[in-house]
């Protein structure tokens, strides 16, 4: 038992120097405010800076044209390198999410084992994998077999940079959802995939919808791994197994270019490709998280398979 | 005697056999290598209210999540012994444990409402995904189990409302109506007034009185008064061991047992 001596001798302890400590709580606030500060003025910094360069070059034309002959008067656009990359984000996704999600569900609802702990460990170790050696390695298997650089062998590289992402947000944000709502689904006779697909994943939407757009992002702008599968083209997509160009891979030759006119073309592309992974990251979230007391898959689908 | 007996509404007359909805023989279940039930047997009556009370830690809730197969869920579980549902062992391997957690409805202690849904889908939830599509029962059976969990006159005319935006109460009422809505024919409920102030907790307590009628059910409580409120029978555990079962009036007035007699007695808890 604590004495009544005692006590008033701790709260002594407790209640000395109220003014250093209030000084204290004042410094630890400003040193997160500056931190928040470094961390955001780069960020205006390099909009601002990409906006001033490349706003010269924007223009329909600089949108929807093909490029011209480097060096020619007439520059030209990198409609081509919109559309590849346009394509090239569907199409990694369509084979990304899907498999990635998927993964991640099987990390966090059916992992808890030596199988899910080695997978677990791999996918870390495939997320730091340099992504030019992913673009090699495409090159190998796709490109060499199949004889031709395409949109293929792009998206599956880049379908293989996002898989890891999405796998370990999928899985952190699963684990997120309290086990109390999948003991609800359980007690109503739910079958387990079920209770996965309707109750735990839509309410942990938010995070798994994080994870996709930061991988979509983080493709949206891979340079290294699209030299080795898509090679670049000048021309708007003719098939799939043919070379197309992509933003980032445009940006790179436009700005290496000895001409003042390519290199504020290199800036505008850099500034479209900017506004193409913002709109798409606004998009998703709007048509995904603001609609609310809505599940991520309709029970209409599921309700058929028991 | 006769004035529990009559509290106890029969089936038909009282000239027939007592019917034992659910059955629990020599039920042992431990989690993380501790042993928190022991060699529990115990039979549920139809249409009929038991409690379980005892000390925190007695394994009361380990118990009740035995009798609709949701301990094989917690990590590291084992158990023992047979649940007859209707004398049919839920343990056998010939029955698919997730047929009978339709017929065995679960109330949790705290209000768990799924997040992303509406107060409608949340009732309705279990009926979807169990493959019911026609849109009109399960309108009616919504109506009628917000109905039974006397929730309806509060929200019906906000039915799209995320379940999360209703009050503890209402949350776990609006739980009580969705686990009553798969039809089950009995009904867990583990500490479901734990969580709620005395006038939410009065409601459930006459909800209860009212779904008796028609289910059989099994209520975990901490509150000896609510035990006595609500309950037929009563079951006192204490550290993992059935001590005494019975009728809620002689548990409580005339325990056999001498921890009951403290316990009852509130001397210790």
């Amino acid at each position: 038992m604590i004495t009544v001596e005692q006590r008033t001798e701790f709260r002594k302890h407790f209640r000395y120097n109220v003014g250093r400590r209030l000084v204290l709580d004042k410094i630890v606030k400003c040193m997160v405010f500056v931190c928040v500060l470094v961390a955001i003025v780069p960020l205006i910094a390099i909009l601002v800076n990409v906006f001033s360069n490349g706003a010269s070059a924007l223009s329909w034309e600089f949108l929807t044209q093909v490029p011209g002959a480097v060096g020619s008067d007439d520059p030209g656009g990198i409609g081509p390198a919109i559309q590849g990359t346009l394509v090239l984000i569907g199409l990694s996704s369509l084979i990304g999410v899907p498999v990635g999600v998927m993964g991640g569900i099987f990390l966090s609802e059916y992992g808890n084992n030596r199988y899910g702990r080695t997978v677990r460990f791999f996918n870390d170790v495939l997320a730091e994998f340099p992504t030019i050696v992913i673009g090699v390695f495409t090159f190998v298997l796709i490109v060499l077999t199949f004889g031709d650089f395409s949109v293929w062998a792009g998206s599956f590289a880049l379908s293989i940079i996002m898989l890891p992402i999405i796998m370990r947000t999928t899985e952190e944000s699963l684990k997120l959802v309290p086990v109390t709502y999948r003991e609800a689904g359980y007690a109503l006779g739910i079958r387990r995939w079920k209770v996965v697909f309707t109750i735990v994943l839509s309410s942990a939407r938010s995070g798994l919808i994080t994870g996709i757009l930061l991988s979509v992002a983080r493709i949206a702008g891979e340079t290294a791994p699209l030299v080795f599968t898509i090679l670049g083209s000048s021309q708007f997509i003719q098939d799939f197994s043919g070379p197309v160009d992509a933003l980032p891979l445009r940006i790179w030759r436009l700005s290496s270019l000895p001409y003042d006119s390519a290199v504020a073309q290199g800036w505008g592309g850099a500034f479209i490709l900017i506004i193409i992974v913002l709109s798409i990251n606004i998009g998703v979230r709007y048509l995904f998280l603001h609609k609310k007391g809505q599940t991520l898959i309709k029970f209409k689908k599921l309700g058929s398979i028991s | 005697m006769m004035e529990t007996m009559t509290k106890v509404p029969l089936k038909d007359n009282s000239t027939e056999d007592i019917k034992y909805k659910l059955i629990a023989e020599n039920i042992s279940a431990s989690y993380d290598g501790i042993v928190t039930v022991k060699n529990v047997s115990m039979k549920f009556r139809d249409r009929a209210v038991t409690a379980l009370i005892g000390p925190s830690g007695c394994g009361k809730t380990t118990f009740l999540r035995c009798l609709n197969r949701m301990h094989e869920l917690t990590k590291n579980a084992t158990l023992t012994g047979k649940v007859l549902l209707d004398g049919e062992d839920l343990y056998s391997n010939k029955v698919d444990p997730i047929i009978n957690r339709r017929k065995i409805g679960m109330v949790f202690q705290k209000p768990n409402p799924f997040p992303t849904m509406s107060i409608y889908d949340n009732v309705a939830c279990g009926l979807k995904l169990n493959g019911v599509k026609d849109k009109k029962i399960i309108d009616e059976v919504v109506e009628g189990c917000l109905k039974m969990a006397s929730l309806w006159n509060e929200v019906k005319g906000d039915l799209k409302k995320p379940g999360m935006s209703l009050s503890g109460g209402q949350q776990q009422r609006l739980c009580i109506a969705r686990a009553l809505a798969i039809q089950p024919e009995v009904l867990l409920m583990d500490e479901p007034a734990s969580a709620l102030d005395p006038i939410a907790t009065q409601k459930i307590e006459e909800m209860i009185q009212e779904l008796k009628k028609e289910y059989t059910i099994i209520i975990v409580t901490h509150n000896m008064q609510q035990a006595t409120r609500v309950s037929d029978y009563t079951g006192f555990m204490y550290l993992g061991d059935l001590v005494e079962f019975g009728e809620t009036k002689q548990i409580f007035e005339n325990p056999r047992n001498e921890i009951t007699a403290k316990y009852v007695q509130g001397q210790f808890g």
